[in-house]
């Protein structure tokens, strides 16, 4: 199934963010071969050198490093997968308290919400794969 | 960017210098010295709205019409009969004889062209779930037109031109088409892709050219680089671009 995106971000920020999420929930393990870029653009239904700019974004963040011509792999240091995951943890509440306070809800409301919505402790969204383990 | 430099770029798969083309019946050119350099190993969308100028020039390309001025080179060499098999061409509509079974098609695509990859062809009328003893005729039109393209795409050619591939199949089929594209992205060859279902097809492309009436070209780049620069999809960008105001008096009172 090609990836949906949204029409306000750019492309291959869309994609680094999608593949980010999967790196940091461990489908994609420490020291791991990511797929190449023909095969992931081709699942994608993206231009190549779209999905090359997307990786070339999570190597800069230490995400991911190459080995010459082998191919990319995921990093081992538990540091930057840690930092990564916590920027992403921070950008997702982020977004949901900028949401709730653009409807008039106030703190106390929104935590209220956010206990009465229960499940969310089971739901690992993100986490440190180094943590639990990973489900890849 | 690589279709407005003045200078010649080395690695063109496609050069137009300076393109007129007029019908008779019609008061304005339908192309006005357009002119454009396409790169090798680029997926391309030329991207108008109805009326343009992009199906002619396609045609001028593959010299189905004869432009009134100007040059066309295809990887180096002059427009001719044999530059025509560097191209492999979906036209905007099915050319093909109903009283044909698929299965003779794939026989007439390998004996015509030289280029043709059966074993590839044959695979993906596969995976599309296509009869290949079926009649032409027993076909609905979009499933012609997924055989049509599969027939273009198991080319090994150096320019492939779609003209609309996208807007006769389902959902469904158009992700596996663009897929498709994808899948056969060769760093040597050059996709050139009309449409006007800009949502669809954007995401594949490295490259698009928007063209206004008379061949004129409004906006054209790199899609990532243009995306980055404006802030807005190319979709949103063409709404902008080509916008039809609508006066309150069209709507009677």
């Amino acid at each position: 199934m090609p990836w949906k995106f949204n029409s306000h971000e750019a492309v291959f920020l869309q994609i680094a963010s999608r593949l980010r999420g999967e790196i940091l929930r461990g489908k994609y393990q420490p020291d791991q071969q990511i797929p190449p870029v023909r095969q992931l653009a081709f699942e994608a239904a993206v231009n190549p050198n779209t999905m090359q700019k997307a990786l070339t974004v999570l190597e800069e963040e230490g995400l991911l490093y190459s080995r010459g011509t082998v191919g990319r792999f995921v990093t081992t240091d538990r540091s930057v997968l840690a930092l990564c995951g916590e920027r992403v943890r921070r950008e997702a509440v982020h977004r949901l308290v900028e949401e709730a306070f653009e409807l008039g809800i106030t703190k106390e409301e929104l935590l209220r919400y956010i206990q009465e919505e229960g499940g969310v402790e089971d739901e690992k969204a993100a986490g440190d794969p180094a943590a639990d383990g990973g489900n890849a | 960017m690589s279709f407005w430099t003045n200078e010649r770029i080395e690695d063109a798969v496609l050069i137009c210098e300076d393109l007129c083309k007029s019908y008779p019946g019609l008061n304005k050119p339908v192309l006005d010295r357009f002119c454009c350099q396409i790169p090798k190993g680029k997926i391309i969308g030329l991207l108008g709205p109805n009326g343009c100028g992009k199906s002619t020039l396609i045609k001028l390309i593959t010299g189905l019409l004869v432009a009134d001025r100007g040059e066309i080179y295809i990887d180096g060499k002059r427009r001719s009969e044999k530059t025509n098999a560097l191209i492999s061409y979906l036209p905007e509509r099915t050319y093909f004889n109903n009283w044909m079974r698929v299965e003779e098609l794939l026989t007439f695509f390998a004996e015509f062209y030289e280029d043709f990859d059966m074993a590839l062809a044959r695979k993906m009328l596969g995976e599309l779930q296509i009869d290949t003893n079926a009649k032409l005729k027993a076909l609905s039109k979009g499933t012609k037109e997924k055989v049509q393209l599969v027939l273009v795409m198991a080319r090994k050619a150096k320019l492939y031109l779609l003209d609309e591939p996208i807007a006769g199949v389902d959902p469904a089929a158009r992700d596996y088409i663009l897929q498709t594209i994808i899948g056969n992205y060769n760093p040597e060859a050059t996709v050139i892709i009309t449409t006007h279902l800009i949502y669809d097809i954007e995401p594949i492309l490295d490259e698009f050219l928007f063209m206004g009436f008379g061949g004129k070209v409004m906006l054209s780049g790199v899609a990532d680089e243009v995306r980055n620069e404006k802030g807005k999809s190319l979709d949103e960008l063409f709404r902008e671009c080509f916008r039809y105001t609508p006066s309150a008096d069209s709507f009677g009172r």
